[in-house]
């Protein structure tokens, strides 16, 4: 056969189209459970970071089953929703696209010990592209306990250092709300006087040399994300204050009863 | 024998792919800042390039001559999907880091480079050392930048500390421009230099 | 307006070859005079501009997870996106051999100008980075993707106009010998990258 010739030619090609279709799809599908095991164990594993938990990706699994007691869907209005696998079913980056009456915020909490702990996924925008990760949030639903960065694109050495230990380090203990339980956020700030990180109610902490925009997309992705769960941390604190306004009155009534 | 050898060994000083053949670049540049993203990737390169070497040698009398490219692109395309998918099943840490440059391999001048002037025209063995060849001089020149990147703008190898303590208190600082591109230009332009300084042969005239 | 922003973003703090360091090969090979660069530079402009959306809308509506749902509602749950590269791929081949094929019919002169510098296109990094960014990127339209691709193509050619002319230029002064011509333009050109970076703060 003449392999000039169009008919050969076409031959090929669709021969080609064939084999090449056929390998690459066998292969992603018999690849796929063990690559979405990596995704999910990860996602584990970096949840478990933001409370102190640090394991590698194969323990994750179970730690996480272990210590996670609640995962929820939280909505704008502060209801929340128990039915939603957010775990499985969230893309927080296609669920930021919705309109605000159709958006799920997932919610973890973590029961370890005695101590119970408020775990938010949170993602904005870095220099190249998406940044995202994890903070963890203490029973007062204001100290941070932890949290976890990651990147798609930031630069080696810059921006892609907010994934190191000592940048999460800055975090710890740091107050999100003010007094009035305003929501302050985090400012990762060239500007503050704190060298040591001693004032936890500043609201800020030390920046990266090099990576102010990194930094900038760190401060207005924790604040924006942290926003959406205000309303449904309020009626927490709002049950909780009534719920010990109601002891308080049991036990004056046991009081005046004696 | 010597004429097979000389095909692992020319390239990696006197048909060096990147510093002479100017080939390769982007993802030379790019995946150099740690020294171990310069190692995965040379290896996946050498299996991309040996794997699609052969084909293209196998296939070379079949290929219809007005879609080439295309389907010499087609084979390297495939080569490179399989090792995306496979590093991302059992090298999940490293396939992060290498993200967007695994599919940057299929445009990697070399690889194309060498099947239209070697894998066309040539049996399959021989097709096979040559691709090796030229990935492993991909390689050494990777590694190379990524070595004097790595050690002096983040004082680490394979990201173990390797500068003492003792260093960096007496005011030594990591170089931090060296984990920028741009260095990595220069340094090739400096590795360029001592080469050709050593091997007169490789010296552009006029 | 966001189209102006991402225009200029893509020529100069985005710039393919200063920021991102794609489309190397061609640009050291082909950047010895002003004229055939100026020629490589369009050429790249022509195929981003138009490979860039048409990927986009190959990408939106076959490749991505839940892409397909449009064929009916069995096939929302298809995730195609491993396909990405070889359909990039033979896009922009075919895209390049359709230029080639165009020019050689409409412009004998021109095709004969560019010479090997078409086909070579099909392996510059620069206009599959382009498809792969755009994939990331998330545009929202065809008109966004047709204003990245075009941005990115110009920003290319600026950078290789601009070693052309450097390279011109030196090939008059005392460079030592083995650092002459590859060896000083792989360093004049991460000089002209510490430059651009001063773009990288601007926040538009």
């Amino acid at each position: 056969m003449n392999r000039d010739s169009n008919s050969y030619t076409f031959t090929f090609a669709a021969l080609m189209v064939l084999v090449v279709a056929s390998v690459l799809a066998f292969t992603a599908h018999s690849l796929k459970d063990l690559q979405d095991d990596n995704i999910r164990k990860e996602k584990m594993q970096n949840i478990l970071s933001t409370v102190g938990i640090n394991i590698d990706r194969e323990g994750a699994e179970n730690l996480f089953n272990k210590y996670i007691t609640e995962q929820s869907a939280v909505q704008s209005d502060g209801s929340i929703d128990n039915s939603v696998n957010v775990f499985k079913d969230v893309n927080l980056a296609l669920e930021l696209k919705k309109p605000a009456e159709d958006q799920d915020f997932p919610l973890y909490v973590a029961q370890i010990e005695n101590e119970k702990y408020y775990i938010i996924p949170i993602r904005g925008n870095g220099l190249w592209n998406a940044i995202f990760g994890y903070i963890s949030i203490k029973e007062d639903l204001n100290t941070i306990k932890g949290v976890v960065f990651d990147h798609v694109g930031e630069t080696a050495g810059l921006g892609a250092e907010i994934t190191q230990d000592w940048f999460k380090e800055r975090f710890i203990d740091e107050k999100l709300f003010d007094s009035e339980y305003n929501l302050m956020g985090i400012k990762v700030s060239k500007t503050n006087n704190d060298p040591s990180n001693l004032d936890k109610s500043d609201h800020e902490v030390d920046f990266i040399s090099g990576a102010t925009i990194t930094c900038d997309g760190v401060t207005d992705m924790i604040k924006e994300r942290i926003n959406h769960y205000v309303p449904y941390f309020k009626s927490i604190k709002e049950s909780s204050n009534s719920l010990a306004v109601s002891m308080q009155e049991i036990s004056k009534n046991e009081i005046k009863l004696n | 024998m010597s004429k097979n050898k000389v095909l692992l060994t020319d390239p990696l000083d006197d048909n060096n792919p990147i510093t002479v053949q100017v080939l390769g670049i982007c993802s030379a540049l790019a995946i150099t800042v740690q020294l171990k993203a310069a190692i995965v990737m040379s290896l996946s390169v050498v299996a991309v390039m040996a794997a699609s070497n052969v084909i293209v040698s196998i296939l070379r009398n079949l290929i219809p001559n007005r879609i080439r490219i295309i389907v010499q692109l087609v084979v390297v395309a495939s080569m490179v999907v399989l090792v995306d998918e496979v590093l991302r099943a059992y090298a999940y840490d490293v396939s992060k880091e290498l993200s967007i440059f695994i599919g940057l391999i299929i445009t990697n001048c070399i690889v194309m480079g060498r099947l239209e002037a070697f894998a066309l025209g040539n049996g399959v063995w021989r097709s096979f050392l040559d691709g090796v060849g030229n990935a492993f001089g991909y390689g050494a020149i990777l590694i190379l930048v990524a070595f004097f990147r790595e050690l002096f703008g983040s004082g680490n190898l394979l990201g173990i500390q390797v500068i003492p303590d003792a260093l960096y208190e007496m005011g030594y600082v990591n170089n931090g421009l060296m984990l920028l591109s741009p260095m990595a230009l220069i340094t090739v332009g400096l590795i360029i230099w001592v080469q050709r300084s050593r091997n007169r042969k490789l010296i552009e005239k006029g | 307006m966001d189209y102006a922003n991402l225009f200029i973003k893509s020529i100069f703090i985005e710039n393919m070859v200063f920021a991102y360091f794609l489309g190397m090969c061609s640009y050291l090979a082909v950047s010895k005079t002003v004229k055939t660069s100026l020629g490589m530079g369009f050429a790249v402009i022509f195929v981003l501009t138009i490979t860039v959306p048409l990927n986009f809308l190959i990408d939106k509506y076959l490749l991505q997870p839940g892409a397909l749902a449009w064929l009916g509602p069995e096939y929302s749950e298809l995730d195609l996106s491993f396909l990405s590269f070889i359909m990039f791929i033979a896009v922009i081949a075919s895209m390049v051999q359709l230029v080639e094929m165009i020019v050689e019919k409409f412009s004998p002169a021109l095709y004969g100008a560019l010479g090997i510098f078409l086909p070579l296109i099909a392996v510059n990094c620069a206009i599959l980075g382009g498809s792969l960014f755009m994939q990331i990127k998330d545009f929202s339209g065809i008109v966004e993707s047709g204003i990245y691709g075009f941005g990115s193509g110009i920003g290319w050619l600026l950078a290789i106009v601009a070693i052309a002319a450097i390279r011109e230029k030196i090939a008059y002064s005392n460079v030592p010998a083995p650092l002459k011509g590859l060896g000083i333009t792989f360093i004049i050109t991460g000089l002209m990258a510490i430059g651009f970076m001063s773009f990288m703060g601007i926040k538009l």
